[in-house]
């Protein structure tokens, strides 16, 4: 790289991070501005100073319902990675499989999972449990259809050249079909990430457990009947943070396992 | 081609026709018979059904009706008299996010060839086109017509006995594929193979060939067949001279013969 080139290169980097920080600190200081100048209580509007006052005074209840709702979270992301991999292998390696399968899962996807949740809260007795299996079913169908669609995404050539050379259904599965599908599965993981979040949130609403074990979605629940609205904001900015971190997370994934070959990691030259 | 006629058939296609599914008739019954040693060309315009003959040669197409047999044996036996088939697209068709010695090694693994000697003969197979340099690269670091010879190198790893190209170096240049040319007529020489190669350059076939297989479309199917008798090593400089003109000037005749009877 050359001086010049690595100049530009960072400038481009200060522009990605540097213009849509400066717009977030324009935005919160006039809602900082807003809030003083009208005068506006803090059960209808906190400022954005105690916001974050109230998430360092609040810090150890919010802290533990953080933790809770980011288990909830991982877990029911990673079953459904589990169980929508799986389903995947099955409806590629047979199709009268897939065909009596596919509609099922597209009537669970556009089943609206909270007119579900109180069905699996009243099956499941482990709050914890019926929380997760809640979160998994709202974040397993992105995964399904896009590692389906990316294991059948096989260069037609390429999968004849395995046949000719008289590969093995296992053969063209781990060797051919499987990094094949890498691009579409991860692309899946990045929805599927901010849908267990989601899941694990809604789920959380309609199970409404109290007392120990409750997540940020109690803590939102609990802060409203009590009007501590700065304490609900606070809870919502975890949400948000521990959103973008996921995806941060998933991008990062990506870049690593596809750098260097596939054509959406790969920058023009 | 007396020394030829006495020897093994290698590849025998008996009044084989292809008709798909939809009616479309790709190729009427054709008969060809090629020895072993021979490099043979199929030659015509696009839709003569000459990628279809290839590929039903190779198994990866049936014919519709008649018989192919490789070495007097039905296509699907061919492992089983210890012939190998190796087959050359169009496009280089490897596997992007595999290093370059990991797509020549792909036939070797899925027939479970030794870590070791596969390692051997997949550097070996990248000296003969020239990119043991390359080894570790990644596919799309290369340029086409190197990606053309991995293709190649993956195509020799095996040792076969019989090389099926499917207009190997249609898609690049004209040096780079005057050049391929000539790599592959050393490597035929070297290795003793059977080749059928499709082109639908006549320069391609008479620099390459023992024979050309002239076809011509709808439907596909065989006009005439013509022997370059000229001796092998071919360079550069054969294609310049009076001989190989008046191959060219002879394929060119038949085949425009070929498509005014139809229009």
């Amino acid at each position: 790289m050359t001086p010049n080139s690595s100049q530009h290169a960072l400038s481009l980097a200060l522009q990605k991070i540097g213009i849509p920080l400066l717009l977030g600190l324009i935005f919160l200081g006039a809602w900082q501005a807003f809030v003083v100048v009208m005068d506006l209580p803090p059960y209808l509007v906190p400022s954005p100073v105690l916001m974050v006052q109230t998430l360092v005074s609040d810090w150890q209840p919010l802290f533990l319902a953080l933790w809770v709702t980011v288990k909830i979270t991982l877990l029911s992301f990673a079953l459904a990675t589990v169980v929508g991999v799986c389903i995947s292998f099955l409806f590629v390696q047979s199709a009268i499989l897939e065909r009596a399968l596919f509609p099922y899962a597209v009537l669970l996807q556009v089943t609206p999972i909270v007119s579900i949740a109180p069905l699996i809260i009243i099956w499941v007795k482990d709050t914890s449990l019926s929380m997760i299996l809640c979160a998994s079913l709202v974040a397993l169908f992105p995964i399904i259809s896009n590692t389906t669609l990316g294991l059948k995404s096989v260069e037609p050539n390429l999968h004849s050249y395995f046949l000719l050379n008289r590969a093995s259904r296992w053969q063209i599965l781990v060797r051919l079909r499987i990094p094949s599908a890498l691009p579409y599965f991860l692309g899946g993981l990045r929805i599927s990430s901010g849908l267990a979040l989601i899941g694990a949130v809604v789920a959380e609403f309609v199970a409404g457990t109290g007392g120990q074990g409750s997540g940020l979605a109690y803590q939102i629940l609990q802060a409203g009947f009590q009007l501590k609205i700065p304490r609900m904001f606070a809870s919502l900015l975890l949400i948000s943070l521990t959103g973008v971190l996921l995806f941060a997370m998933m991008a990062w994934l990506t870049r690593w396992a596809l750098g260097g070959w596939h054509e959406s990691e790969i920058k023009a030259e | 081609m007396s020394s030829l006629s006495f020897s093994t058939p290698a590849v025998e296609v008996l009044s084989a026709n292809k008709t798909y599914a939809n009616g479309y008739q790709a190729l009427l019954p054709v008969n060809l018979s090629i020895q072993e040693g021979e490099f043979v060309t199929l030659l015509g315009p696009s839709g003569c059904g000459k990628s279809t003959l290839l590929k039903m040669v190779a198994g990866l197409l049936e014919p519709s009706d008649g018989r192919i047999l490789l070495w007097r044996k039905p296509v699907a036996d061919l492992q089983a008299s210890g012939k190998t088939m190796s087959f050359v697209f169009q496009s280089p068709t490897l596997m992007p996010w595999a290093d370059v010695a990991t797509n020549v090694r792909l036939p070797l693994d899925l027939m479970g060839t030794p870590k070791s000697e596969a390692k051997e003969r997949v550097m070996e197979a990248l000296e003969l086109v020239g990119l043991e340099k390359f080894a570790n690269a990644l596919p799309r670091a290369l340029s086409g017509g190197m990606q053309m010879r991995v293709s190649i190198a993956r195509g020799l790893v095996t040792e076969p006995d019989l090389l099926l190209m499917d207009e190997p170096f249609g898609a690049l240049d004209e040096i780079t594929r005057h050049r391929l040319d000539a790599d592959l007529l050393s490597l035929w020489a070297k290795k003793k193979l059977t080749v059928i190669f499709v082109t639908h350059s006549i320069h391609e076939a008479v620099f390459l060939s023992n024979r050309v297989v002239m076809m011509a479309a709808r439907p596909g199917h065989i006009i005439q067949e013509h022997i370059i008798d000229e001796p092998y090593p071919r360079t550069q400089e054969f294609m310049v001279r009076t001989e190989f003109m008046r191959h060219a000037q002879v394929l060119q005749k038949s085949l425009e013969h070929a498509s005014e009877s139809i229009n």
